[in-house]
């Protein structure tokens, strides 16, 4: 509790203390209405003084303002008539304590949800050139420092592990509660803790481009995109306290007018308390506070589970996705490729001078290449590198002309090839204008990626499709041993953006696209959602995606599309329950049913009921 | 140019209030008001100074509710 809402909670309880007390204490009169004052004020002081200022600074429809003409109105006519005062600081009384509560409960779920993302290292312990450790802001340690990780602290900068074994705990950043078991050598992710042996780390990044501020960011300028519901609620209580004044208005002064000509009995007393029943129910702060509640909540309990949301409005795309469309390297494959066969007159020639020509390349298929190699690469000298996109690399390596790529490549450079129809990623080398043979690569796909489309499916996706830039054979072999329906195959980065919009043009629904980052940014934000998967550790994938997924487990797509349902039903729920009790107690309060006590009840009753279902918006980890 | 403020204010309506408040001012672009991360993004128009602009911001959002701050 902040000192503010301790205050006010003394507040509360003394003038509801006190309201009880008077109800024993038999006085009439002046007097009566002066003790009524007393708890009235004590509750009500600020409301005072903000209608006051409301005022001042031309605010009709400021809700204190019409709290206090409600209110000031029913002691009226307590004084006027009934010399009934109760009512009046009872609903200033609950007034309050749904101002409180809600006060209280967003506090409380502002502090839970930023404890989820509490992974913001203090300090790192950096080596100096003595061998000393110094413990120093994360922020001034240099690419390529030296730092020490205890047991139980957390890694504060992404890095490559040069000294002892230890396994960490990732669940802060992936949701992953299984520890992961390091090695001397190992690449080590900021965010994740310490658990059991002492390390040394060489950074490899700045702090600030460390994953753990890269989460950060996102995840403290996470909704604030609003969704279609939030700016519908908005725009509603915009239109509510105008329309609700006006109709007390209208109340206070036609129907009686109408009787009075009309010759029936008009009892303006009763018109008025009517309109002040309207009145008391005009602040739409009930309503206002569900709906980012609840969203803030559901992105809170999603960022828990390792799925990182950009925004509200992402979210509630996420629950109407119809189809979902996959990259396939890395996504549903495990993007660990290997080489499974060469085929040329001197494998070993022609491993390594594929493997030369992929030096300086990251890409996957570039990776198992030099892997398979195994060799330092430094014998020869490697120049003039170019990608060529969707087709290969070309490089100069002791000056000779190397073409390592598709079979697209070799037909280009007018070389006569046959194709190698086997499911596999085949590359072609050659070298001054002379084939030398292909390798076969290979890539596995993920263990949980059959179940993930299955899951996808129950989730409520109508449509999945593959995307990819592989060869057609190895693209439908994949897509079918995962259940997908439809396979688009040996497509350019910018291809897939046609295809995707082929895909879109009339769709209904939203379109998910699922890739890895990895060359299909583009993709990642011309879909409605764009979800980058095993995102850890890429900063392009970070920024073009809508959703991130900590780890790259594909089972956590449908579990994404669970929790952004389970929220817009919980926002549901609340837009149509909060307005349906306050039109309800309008309609009764205009025929004279409801007085005041079940118009204050009502409306903060809707407010702690709708408070507490956004909260169940966090709860997602059994969705 | 866009920029991030923090923020206090009380009610989810409040915040509303701010940033309908905050969009009317004369500089202003778009501006949204964060009730839950209590951040407010502000949107510039162009040659609109941000150190001229959001002392009128601040301005405009207590007349429309007193009991909120933007931490300049």
């Amino acid at each position: 509790m902040t000192k503010k809402q301790k205050k006010n909670l003394i507040r509360i309880i003394i003038s509801a203390v006190l309201l009880i007390a008077l109800h024993f204490i038999p006085v009439a009169g002046i007097l009566r209405f002066v003790l009524y004052m007393i708890p009235y004020v004590i509750v009500g002081y600020d409301i005072l003084i903000k209608a006051w200022k409301g005022i001042k600074n031309r605010q009709p429809f400021d809700e204190c303002f019409l709290m206090v003409v409600a209110t000031l109105g029913a002691i009226a006519l307590g004084i006027w008539s009934t010399g009934d005062y109760v009512e009046a600081v009872a609903v200033m009384l609950f007034y309050q304590i749904g101002e409180w509560f809600q006060s209280y409960a967003v506090g409380k779920s502002r502090r839970n949800i930023s404890a989820l993302m509490d992974i913001r290292p203090d300090y790192a312990n950096l080596i100096g050139e003595d061998g000393q450790t110094e413990e120093v802001d994360p922020d001034e340690v240099e690419i390529g420092s030296l730092i020490l990780v205890q047991p139980g602290e957390k890694v504060p900068i992404d890095g490559i592990i040069t000294e002892g074994d230890t396994s960490v705990d990732t669940s802060a950043l992936t949701g992953e509660s299984v520890p992961r078991t390091l090695h001397a050598g190992e690449e080590i992710i900021s965010g994740s803790i310490n658990l059991t042996g002492v390390i040394k780390v060489r950074t490899t990044k700045e702090f600030g481009e460390s994953t753990v501020s890269k989460v950060l960011d996102l995840v403290e300028n996470a909704s604030s995109r609003k969704s279609k519901s939030e700016n519908f609620i908005s725009k509603f209580a915009r239109y509510y306290t105008p329309v609700v004044v006006y109709s007390a208005l209208f109340l206070a002064i036609v129907p009686p007018l109408f009787l009075l000509v009309t010759g029936g009995k008009a009892d303006f007393g009763d018109w008025v308390y009517r309109a002040l029943t309207f009145l008391v129910i005009s602040c739409p702060c009930a309503l206002v506070i569900s709906i980012p509640l609840s969203f803030f909540a559901g992105i809170g309990g999603a960022s828990k589970e390792g799925v990182l949301v950009k925004g509200s409005n992402y979210l509630e795309a996420l629950s109407e996705a119809s189809v979902c469309v996959f990259d396939k390297t890395g996504t549903l494959t495990k993007g660990v490729f290997e080489v499974v066969s060469i085929n040329g007159d001197d494998p070993d020639k022609l491993l390594e001078t594929a493997a030369y020509a992929e030096k300086h390349s990251s890409h996957p298929i570039a990776l198992s290449v030099k892997r398979k190699y195994g060799k330092e690469l430094d014998a020869h000298e490697v120049s003039d590198v170019e990608e060529i996109t969707g087709r290969g690399i070309h490089a100069k390596v002791d000056g000779r002309d190397v073409y390592a790529g598709n079979i697209k490549l070799m037909q280009e450079n007018g070389l006569n090839v046959t194709e190698d129809r086997s499911p596999a990623t085949v590359i072609y080398v050659s070298c001054d204008g002379t084939y030398l043979g292909s390798i076969s690569i290979s890539d596995v796909v993920k263990d949980t990626s059959k179940e993930a489309i299955a899951r996808i499916r129950q989730a409520g996706v109508r449509k999945t499709v593959m995307l990819s830039g592989d060869r057609k054979n190895v693209a439908e072999e994949v897509s079918k041993s995962v259940g997908i329906d439809e396979c688009h195959a040996e497509l350019l980065p910018e291809d897939k953006v046609t295809e995707l919009e082929k895909i879109m043009d009339g769709l209904s629904g939203k379109l998910v696209y699922v890739g890895d980052g990895v060359n299909d940014a583009p993709v990642l934000s011309r879909a409605d959602i764009g979800i980058a998967m095993g995102a850890l550790g890429s900063d392009a994938a970070i920024e073009a995606a809508d959703v991130v997924l900590m780890d790259d487990d594909p089972m956590k797509i449908s579990k994404a599309i669970r929790i952004s349902k389970k929220c817009i039903r919980i926002v549901n729920e609340n837009i149509y329950f909060a307005i349906g009790v306050k039109v309800l107690c309008l309609i009764l309060g205009a025929l004279g049913i409801a007085n005041m006590w079940l118009a204050i009840f009502a409306d903060v009753g809707v407010m702690v009921i709708a408070v507490i279902n956004a909260i169940r918006a966090l709860f997602v980890k059994n969705v | 140019m866009k920029k991030t403020y923090k923020i206090e204010v009380d009610c989810a309506n409040c915040a509303n209030k701010m940033e309908i408040a905050t969009k009317n001012t004369e500089g202003v672009r778009d501006a949204v008001v964060n009730f839950m991360t209590l951040k407010m993004n502000v949107e510039f128009e162009d040659g609109a100074d941000p150190k001229a602009v959001m002392p009128v911001v601040l301005e405009n959002c207590k007349k429309v509710e007193d009991e909120c701050e933007i931490y300049l």
